[in-house]
């Protein structure tokens, strides 16, 4: 049998995969990326969607962000918590695009956006409580950490299944345009999730029926494993957006000023009837894709030494420096007080019982408990009371 | 003979299954340069390069229905789905495609492939990444549906799958892909599909588990024996084809059953079990046929423990039916 009849091309592209940005083609100039501030973050912007007392909040929020993933990543270390997937890296792309969008509107995330969850509201501890599923988990304990929701902010609930928002905040803005209201809603995935039956289904539904949703598709070079190139042929994201008959667009998600432009751009498109948008916004993933990932094992690091230099969080900073709004001192305060708002928080949070009361165990299911779930919870209390390892693993009788 | 883990010892199957029959290739998320995110492919392309170990855009669908075409076409496919749980992109391809396809044909085709797949909880994964989804499939004439509980049958009945004429879904305990290591023959090993294994003999009660849930029953078993209670324990290994003869065999000598399994109760596997029983065994059967199971509920994240069918409730069924 030959070796391989892989296309060449796919190759190429592959090999290819660290100078994405060197591969400008037909299609990447037909969606040139957008961006108002200078990959290093010198010089003026292009442009400057936000006020100053603005910019400064956001900065503090992608701070917040930085440093929630960090402590979370350690925690799970120290086996505090059970799992953690952030986004170090993405944060101008999570909270620009919160940013540009009204406090109605709703939310619909993927797993890396818990930074818009608490912008959207959610007090830090009850953030923590889901990482814990302890006794105060607004979640119950029913899910495993990282899949928080938060009603009061219009945040929907986290499924790890891919892609599977797509269609539901399709579903959501249909509805308000039914009821007369004016709502957009907002939909975050990765870019491994454009190859899900949802993300076809969720964009054509929307093009038909031209609701307004914005997809936000945070592009950020890796699906796990797998590189961006294997997992679409099209040059970019955002030309997928012309098969659906909608608009898109690309922008560098590494540049907050530029994410808020697009995303309030997209929801005024959709605010005035126009339809939806895909927003391509291209970042990366500087770290595994989880903590129980270590991308050692594939990804080469010269391939995100690049990246690490565009990260966000310094290119803003060196903006706000030379517009006069941040100095050295004020940014260590600013960062005492954001780990310190942390601390406080995990403190609150483990605070709680570290287990909820075991009739979490059928609540949910159903509005109503059925007799199988009374009987069967009444098993396991009756069991437990028998031998107390049925609840604990450790124990020694 | 080497000591392996589950994890190695599919490694090893694929492996000398791809050196014995280019026909056969894998594919699915990760599986490819990565080998896997819990490494079950690791090194097949580097052996057998990316015509035979491909990597596949994030689409449990497509990975399924590519599999179809590739059967048809005369490969043999053996696609991975990163996890259980996300089997269910692909249900349409499986229940209607593959599990029908030989069936709607009048015979002119089949799609012999191994779906294989992690399933099952407690290892703190929420119920997106602990699900046993083996009662859908089994409900779906078509398909045969394997679970090895060891890294011996890991290997043997995986080798039989590859080669067997129709659709396997191989659902690997991932509970225990590390922790249970055990002696695996070297070089060609088959375990024979729709085979029990009576891995402790016994004379006053059947128990019937399999996968991750077998283990439990074991140490139910190794429990009950220093209370005096004589448990005979039967691994499925396969629940399509099923070995109802020997769930008898050991049931008209015992007259006593109980079976485990991790799923919900309502409709799970042990529904059927024990209406085969029933059917089977009634003037022998001493006692009811009791179900330790899962509960009829999303699976949990904090409370997994109190879900599970561990072994401190399985004895406590071992006596309640012993007394009955
Ligand atoms: C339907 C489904 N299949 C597989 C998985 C396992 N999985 C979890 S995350 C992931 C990669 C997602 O990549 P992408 O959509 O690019 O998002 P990112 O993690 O990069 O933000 C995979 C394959 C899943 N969660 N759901």
């Amino acid at each position: 049998m030959r070796r391989t009849t892989e296309p060449r091309e796919l190759r190429r592209r592959e090999n290819g995969a660290a100078k994405e940005a060197a591969a400008p083609k037909a299609e990447a100039e037909r969606y040139p990326l957008f961006r108002l501030l200078a990959e290093d973050g010198a010089g003026a912007p292009a442009e400057s969607p936000l006020a100053d007392g603005e910019l400064l909040s956001l900065y503090r929020w992608m701070v917040l962000s930085r440093q929630l993933d960090e402590r979370m990543v350690a925690m799970q270390r120290q086996g505090r918590i059970g799992f953690y997937i952030g986004a170090i890296g993405e944060e101008a792309t999570v909270l620009g695009t919160a940013a540009g969008m009204q406090p109605g509107d709703w939310i619909f995330p993927c797993y890396r956006e818990h930074a818009a969850a608490l912008y959207r509201g959610m007090p830090m501890a009850a953030l923590f409580c889901d990482m814990l599923g302890n006794a105060a988990d607004l979640m119950l304990g029913h899910q495993m950490p990282c899949h928080e929701a938060w009603r009061p902010g219009h945040y929907a609930s986290i499924s790890s299944p891919i892609g599977t928002q797509i269609p539901q905040a399709v579903g959501a803005a249909w509805a308000a345009r039914i009821k007369g209201e004016e709502m957009v809603s907002l939909v975050y995935f990765g870019e491994g999730a454009t190859s899900s039956n949802d993300f076809h289904t969720g964009l054509n539904f929307a093009g038909v029926h031209k609701v307004p949703t914005v997809f936000v598709c945070r592009n950020n070079g890796w699906a796990i494993s797998v590189p961006r190139e294997r997992q679409t042929a099209s040059e970019t994201i955002a030309q997928k957006a012309v098969a659906y008959g909608i608009a898109g667009e690309r922008v560098d998600g590494n540049d907050l000023l530029a994410v808020v432009a697009a995303t309030r751009r997209a929801r005024a498109r959709a605010a005035a009837g126009e339809g939806p948008t895909l927003l391509e916004c291209v970042t990366y993933r500087l770290e595994g894709h989880s903590t129980s990932d270590d991308p050692k094992a594939y990804r080469p690091v010269e391939l995100v030494e690049p990246w690490r230099k565009k990260d966000p969080l310094t290119r803003l900073r060196r903006h706000l420096t030379e517009r006069g709004l941040l100095a050295e001192a004020g940014d260590q305060k600013l960062l005492a007080e954001v780990k310190e708002e942390i601390l406080a928080a995990i403190k609150q949070a483990e605070a709680a019982d570290p287990k909820p009361p075991l009739e979490t165990l059928i609540q949910g299911v159903y509005a109503e408990p059925m007799w199988q779930q009374r009987e069967q919870l009444e098993e396991v209390r009756a069991a437990i009371a028998l031998d107390p390892r049925v609840a604990n693993p450790r124990h020694q009788s | 003979m080497p000591v392996l883990n589950i994890i190695q010892a599919v490694n090893d199957a694929l492996k000398l299954e791809m050196r014995r029959d280019p026909s056969v290739v894998v594919l699915g998320e990760d599986v490819g340069r990565f080998g896997g995110v819990f490494r079950a492919t690791t090194g097949l392309h580097e052996e057998f390069g990316p015509d035979r170990a491909m990597d596949t855009p994030l689409a449990e669908s497509g990975i399924i229905g590519t599999a179809v075409g590739m059967a048809l076409y005369g490969l043999k496919p053996v696609p991975e789905i990163q996890f259980a749980d996300f089997i269910f992109p692909a249900m349409d391809q499986i229940v209607n495609e593959v599990a029908k396809y030989r069936y709607r044909s009048g015979g002119q085709w089949s799609c012999p492939m191994v779906i294989r797949s992690p399933y099952g909880g407690g290892i703190r994964g929420g119920h997106y990444h602990s699900q046993s989804p083996e009662t859908h499939f089994i409900h779906t004439p078509g398909l045969k549906v394997v679970v090895p509980a060891t890294p011996e049958d890991a290997k043997g009945l995986l080798t039989s799958a590859i080669r067997d004429p129709d659709p396997v879904l191989f659902l690997e305990p991932k509970r225990v892909y590390r922790a249970a290591r055990g002696e695996v023959p070297e070089g060609e090993y088959l375990v024979p599909l729709g085979k029990a294994r009576v891995t402790r003999a016994g004379h006053q009660v059947t128990l019937i588990a399999w996968g991750a849930m077998w283990h439990e029953a074991d140490q139910a078993a190794r429990e009950a024996e220093a209370e005096g209670i004589d448990v005979e324990v039967l691994d499925l290994r396969s629940l399509q084809p099923l070995d109802v003869e020997a769930i008898e065999h050991s049931v008209l000598k015992t007259g006593r059953a109980v079976v485990v399994h991790e799923a919900p109760r309502t409709c799970g596997f042990g529904a059927e079990i024990s209406a085969l029983i029933q059917e089977r065994c009634f003037l022998h059967l001493e006692a009811p046929v009791l179900r330790v199971t899962g509960l009829d509920t999303p699976f949990p994240y904090t409370l997994e423990n109190e879900y599970l069918p561990r072994a401190p409730r399985i004895l406590q069924a071992l006596r309640r039916t012993v007394t009955f």
